[in-house]
């Protein structure tokens, strides 16, 4: 893990009408780190999310990524920024193949900067993030309309998108739901990858085990608010937490 | 014994989809034939005025300025823009054209370029705000914006008001008429079937797909709604300065409904999203509607008829049809 924070939210906090969506929600990310946030259905985890990447904008509060306040900034110049992101459902370009999928994020000037302002070999880009993310390189399948291809994939596919940003900062947002558990297990050994690598990761995730096993840190939330934060063995022994998921609660 | 269709694709559009592996004659007619045939037709019909007579001469010009507002509803509908008024666009591009030419003598050469460029800046600026819509939303706008324009020259008597500008000045002849209406929607067809398949277009249809998705991937999808809207308009407002000179005259229909409905109507039949689908249909529906003249106000009737036969027979669209058709054979395969 390298020094220093990549994200700092501070006192962040959105209404939606008379719901309070997210509470004073303060946390900060090491580079490099990967931290997890879980919580009950509907505590907000997704909207901390749409916060964090422009699609939703905070009525209060700070969003700092690497010095710079990015709260209720366009979407894409959140992305152009290098965040990521996935979406809960994957809703992928249905009419296009896998590969044609991807072309989409590489045309973004981001992209085009990173890579000194030319494209070179951007087909061999585009196959190699496929190749990363579990696809078979020599079969059809890369080739195949997008809307034609099976849910795990689409999912893998989402993770291909962000990452042919080149990201600094990935925030997956239940990439594993709906996926199987071969699926599941084929993909976290692809997300460990990228965190020791050096990416840093903000998983949101109901899958509890998978997470608890590759996350540094954990945060819980439960009704907008941040209920716990640390290391997921002091996350599963909080009583907080227990009583957030087994209280009188539906476990999400 | 039960049977079921089997489609199969033929092994040259196997082979040839992407990669272009040419070996024999047959392969290259096979794949040129579907667009070498239309455009020969097309080049070779204005010289047979003989066999045609005039009035279907006339009647191509029309069905070229259907095919290009059907062409530009269709690239907007590949950004996700469900237009209901592209005679905003017509309009804007006659009204335009008309004015140059009347109060500064231009002459067509000048005020068709003119026309076409400031009509499409200036139905797009018009439509500025509101491309932040969706679906529905963007089309009930998109449908008022040509009335409104309309009702506005009528009260406010700008522009020759109700009556319009007439005595403009003519096209040089024939066959000036006929060439440049075919070359431009040529030109459109095959460049906006082009453009999409590019990065550019791919970018376009993922708007059209899933437009956050897009913006997570660091693209400003504004810009890319804005450019889309312009070429679709450039497309739109040629045809209305085209049609302005061809009348001599602009007046309010050029912001009807019928060149709002028309070229809906003809993208919707011949397959929206492939842009040739479009141009089938404008070419079925403004001869056909020509045709049925002789039946009078049944006319309508038979129109809607064979409108609807059409839609509910053919819901994938003429042109998806007739590309499955060449591109695959169907054979009974038993089961069970």
């Amino acid at each position: 893990m390298e020094d220093g924070s990549i994200l700092e939210v501070e006192n962040v906090t959105k209404w939606f009408g008379g719901v309070a969506a997210i509470i004073t929600v303060s946390f900060s990310l090491q580079r490099g780190e990967l931290l997890g946030v879980i919580g009950p259905n509907g505590s907000g985890k997704t909207t901390l999310v749409n916060l964090l990447t422009g699609f939703v904008k905070p009525d209060s509060g700070k969003v700092i990524y690497q010095g710079k306040d990015i709260a209720g900034q366009q979407p894409y110049k959140v992305a152009a920024l290098g965040i990521a992101r996935t979406f809960q459902m994957a809703k992928p370009f249905y009419q296009l193949s896998a590969f044609k999928n991807l072309i989409i994020p590489l045309y973004s000037p981001r992209v085009k900067k990173l890579r000194g302002g030319k494209y070179g070999n951007r087909d061999d880009v585009a196959i190699d993030l496929l190749e990363d993310v579990g696809f078979e390189r020599d079969s059809f399948v890369p080739y195949k309309v997008a809307s034609s291809l099976p849910h795990g994939y689409l999912k893998r596919l989402e993770l291909a998108r962000c990452l042919a940003l080149r990201p600094d900062l990935l925030i997956l947002d239940e990439l594993f739901s709906g996926m199987s558990m071969s699926e599941v297990a084929g993909t976290l050994p692809i997300i460990e990858k990228l965190n020791t690598e050096g990416l840093s990761i903000i998983m949101v995730e109901h899958r509890l085990k998978e997470l608890f096993r590759i996350a540094h840190r954990v945060m819980v939330l439960n009704f907008g608010a941040k209920v716990v934060d640390g290391s997921p063995r002091q996350v599963m022994d909080s009583d907080a937490v227990k009583a957030a998921y087994l209280g009188d609660e539906d476990e999400g | 014994m039960r049977y079921r269709k089997e489609r199969l694709d033929r092994g040259i559009k196997v082979r040839c989809d992407d990669v272009f592996a040419l070996s024999s004659y047959r392969e290259v007619l096979y794949l040129a034939m579907p667009k070498v045939l239309p455009v020969a037709i097309l080049l070779i019909f204005p010289l047979l005025k003989g066999v045609v007579g005039l009035y279907y001469e006339k009647a191509l010009v029309i069905t070229c300025a259907i095919s290009l507002l059907a062409l530009s509803w269709d690239l907007m509908a590949s950004v996700g823009l469900i237009s209901l008024g592209q005679a905003l666009f017509f309009g804007a591009g006659a009204y335009l054209t008309g004015y140059l030419n009347y109060a500064f003598k231009l002459s067509p050469i000048l005020t068709i370029p003119l026309g076409t460029i400031g009509g499409a800046l200036f139905s797009t600026f018009l439509l500025l705000p509101v491309l932040r819509l969706r679906g529905v939303y963007f089309a009930i706008v998109t449908l008022t914006l040509p009335l409104l324009l309309g009702r506005f020259i009528d009260t406010t008597k700008i522009l020759g008001g109700g009556e319009g500008i007439s005595g403009l000045s003519p096209l040089p002849n024939l066959w000036f008429e006929l060439y440049v209406a075919i070359f431009a929607m040529l030109v459109c067809l095959f460049g906006f079937r082009r453009l999409i398949n590019q990065d550019y277009g791919l970018v376009l249809q993922g708007i059209r797909d899933n437009d956050r998705a897009v913006m997570s991937g660091a693209i400003n999808i504004y810009r890319f709604k804005v450019e889309a809207v312009f070429i679709a308009g450039l497309a739109g407002s040629f045809a209305g300065a085209f049609m302005t000179h061809y009348y001599q005259f602009v007046g309010i229909p050029a912001f009807a409904m019928d060149y709002s409905i028309v070229p809906l109507t003809a993208a919707v039949l011949g397959g929206p999203g492939t842009f040739a689908g479009s141009v089938i249909g404008a070419f079925i529906l403004v001869p056909l509607s020509e045709a049925l003249r002789g039946f009078g106000t049944l006319r309508v009737v038979f129109y809607s008829a064979i409108l609807i036969i059409c839609v509910v027979g053919l819901p994938e669209g003429i042109f998806h049809y007739m590309r499955r058709k060449y591109h695959q054979f169907e054979r009974r395969r038993e089961i069970g």
